[in-house]
């Protein structure tokens, strides 16, 4: 569960905030997306639920952040660890550095938080299998391709089972099956194991099947709020620097050209554009 | 016209890239790439595509002599890579790393821009010029004086693109160039390969983003395992969806679209697609 309450931040010396009166509730098992152009406030929105602002950037919090029952202007990054897992955006900042196997690097969370060495074991192997990691599970984490070190990153955090996980652009560098992967387990976190689940992205394609919600950042406020179908079918998205799937694209160019003119509901997914185009 | 090494910002020299039954393993003993063999024409425009680990880097980074081949050749027109340095490479080949913070060497954009030119040897005037120019087709004018990491990562790609825009090699490759973007970044990075392509220049990209390998790149190299699985036009490879999936790729969400339609074509731009469904109302 995460709630902001009128939360504006800047950075050290910016005159403009990142975030400004940004008032939010994500109630425990939702998959929540948040989209928006470079430099909307997505970032700094996963490093606020996940402490990183203020306690990492410093600069001028305002408002009130709790997140899973805490209060995180007021607690620590070490505190926090234990409650909201963060992947960041470039997996080279995730890597530790201080391990030599993949296995290792994943298991170092757990190490940190005093787990049994069989808990631990079984909980890395199974990871690792999730994560398609298992056959690189030796090799050292700086010998791994972008897309790998990606997976990584993902299952560094994953691991911890932490009850709020908030994910920077995890799918960057992973191939478009992957992605996919990537976007399932996070529904079946959220659906299943009740987790709180927020995730920056660009692939709107994915968010359209898989989210529950769909938030848009724009210069730092939230300007939409609402579902997939509803936020990324509408006519304002492209005005905040995003673009809608080719899906709610070629349907509203067939609408400017007489077909279906009286459907109101634009398809935003696959299936959705096939049952459109039928 | 063919570039002698003296004249290095001539963009327009044909010069074809030959990769012969190239093989490579890594330190850790990764194969990375088994028997690898394409010829790229000069003003070809190139996407590989392929899985999280396929060998898609490794290739590129042979192109430009990054990596020499274990067994195997490859030419840059005349150049075998490992009869040449890395530096001498640059005059024809331009790389744009996965990870800008692995290329970006100065502390202001602008210096980080001039590096390349000036390391080719570029006269100051055209030099200029070119950092000029390269600066204002990224969008990144205003940041000349910036320091790369007081810029956003996705930004800090864009001064590596100009980087290498502005060594006006021959050949230009770009690897992930999308990652990160916004859709007004993925469009500039569009219209950037657009245009290299308008002056004839040989673009190479590895991608993860089909979709801006359809509406681009006349031909695509599908990789898996360090091996090519498919090798054609664009149009004709990307739809391909069974060879496709074997590499954790799928095809465009337009072409999903048609094969999921049934249509008998299955169009890359939402203005063919349009076209092939209202027209056969």
């Amino acid at each position: 569960m995460i709630r902001l309450r009128d939360v504006t931040y800047f950075y050290p010396r910016a005159t403009t905030p990142a975030l400004a009166d940004v008032t939010l509730e994500i109630p425990a098992g939702q998959f929540c997306a948040v989209i928006g152009a470079n430099g909307a406030g997505k970032s700094t929105l996963c490093y606020t639920l996940a402490g990183f602002v203020p306690h990492f950037y410093r600069g001028k919090l305002s408002g009130g952040v709790e997140v899973a029952g805490v209060d995180v202007p007021a607690s620590s990054l070490a505190k926090l660890a234990g409650h909201v897992g963060l992947v960041f955006a470039n997996p080279f900042n995730q890597i530790t550095g201080a391990r030599f196997s993949v296995r290792e690097e994943i298991a170092f969370g757990l190490e940190n938080m005093g787990v049994p060495l069989d808990e631990m074991e079984a909980r890395v192997e199974d990871i690792l299998g999730f994560a398609g990691l298992r056959d690189l599970a030796e090799r050292s984490p700086f010998a791994l391709s972008g897309g790998q070190q990606q997976r990584l990153a993902i299952a560094s955090v994953l691991v911890m089972r932490p009850p709020v996980i908030v994910l920077d652009e995890p799918t960057s560098q992973l191939d478009p099956i992957g992605s996919k992967e990537v976007f399932a387990v996070l529904r079946d976190l959220a659906a299943t194991d009740a987790a709180t689940v927020v995730l920056a992205e660009q692939k709107l394609e994915w968010v359209a099947v898989f989210a529950d919600r769909v938030l848009v950042l724009h210069e730092g406020r939230i300007v939409a709020d609402g579902l997939p179908g509803d936020v990324l079918a509408s006519a304002d998205l492209t005005q905040y620097g995003l673009q809608p799937t080719r899906y709610t694209q070629v349907a509203r160019a067939a609408q400017a050209a007489g077909f279906r003119a009286d459907r109101h509901d634009l398809p935003v997914t696959l299936e959705e554009a096939v049952e459109f185009f039928r | 016209m063919k570039d002698d090494g003296q004249r290095p910002t001539e963009a327009r020299a044909p010069m074809p890239i030959v990769v012969e039954d190239v093989s490579f393993t890594y330190p850790s003993g990764t194969h990375a790439l088994r028997g690898v063999s394409l010829r790229v024409s000069p003003g070809e425009a190139v996407a590989i595509v392929g899985e999280n680990g396929a060998g898609k880097t490794t290739l590129v980074k042979h192109l430009n002599g990054l990596l020499k081949p274990g067994t195997g050749r490859v030419t840059i027109g005349d150049w075998d890579t490992r009869e040449h340095t890395v530096a001498k490479m640059a005059a024809r080949v331009g790389y744009v790393f996965q990870n800008p913070d692995d290329q970006i060497v100065e502390r202001t954009v602008g210096d980080e821009v001039a590096f390349g030119p000036r390391r080719l040897g570029q006269p100051a005037a055209e030099q200029q010029a070119n950092v000029a120019a390269a600066l204002a087709t990224v969008g990144l004018t205003e940041a000349a004086k910036t320091h790369p990491y007081d810029l956003t990562a996705p930004q800090r790609k864009l001064v590596t693109l100009a980087s290498v825009l502005a060594m006006r090699t021959p050949i230009v490759i770009f690897d992930e160039p999308t990652m990160g973007q916004d859709a007004r970044g993925v469009a500039l990075i569009g219209d950037i390969v657009d245009r290299l392509k308008a002056e004839g220049r040989t673009v190479l990209t590895i991608t993860h983003d089909i979709d801006f390998c359809a509406a681009h790149f006349g031909r695509a190299i599908v990789m898996a395992d360090g091996q090519v699985l498919a090798d054609g036009p664009a149009a004709d490879v990307l739809t391909r969806a069974d060879v496709l999936a074997t590499t954790n790729v799928e095809p465009p969400q337009l072409v999903r679209l048609a094969q999921a339609l049934r249509l008998k074509r299955a169009p890359l731009t939402v203005e063919e697609f349009v076209a092939e469904v209202v027209g056969s109302e």
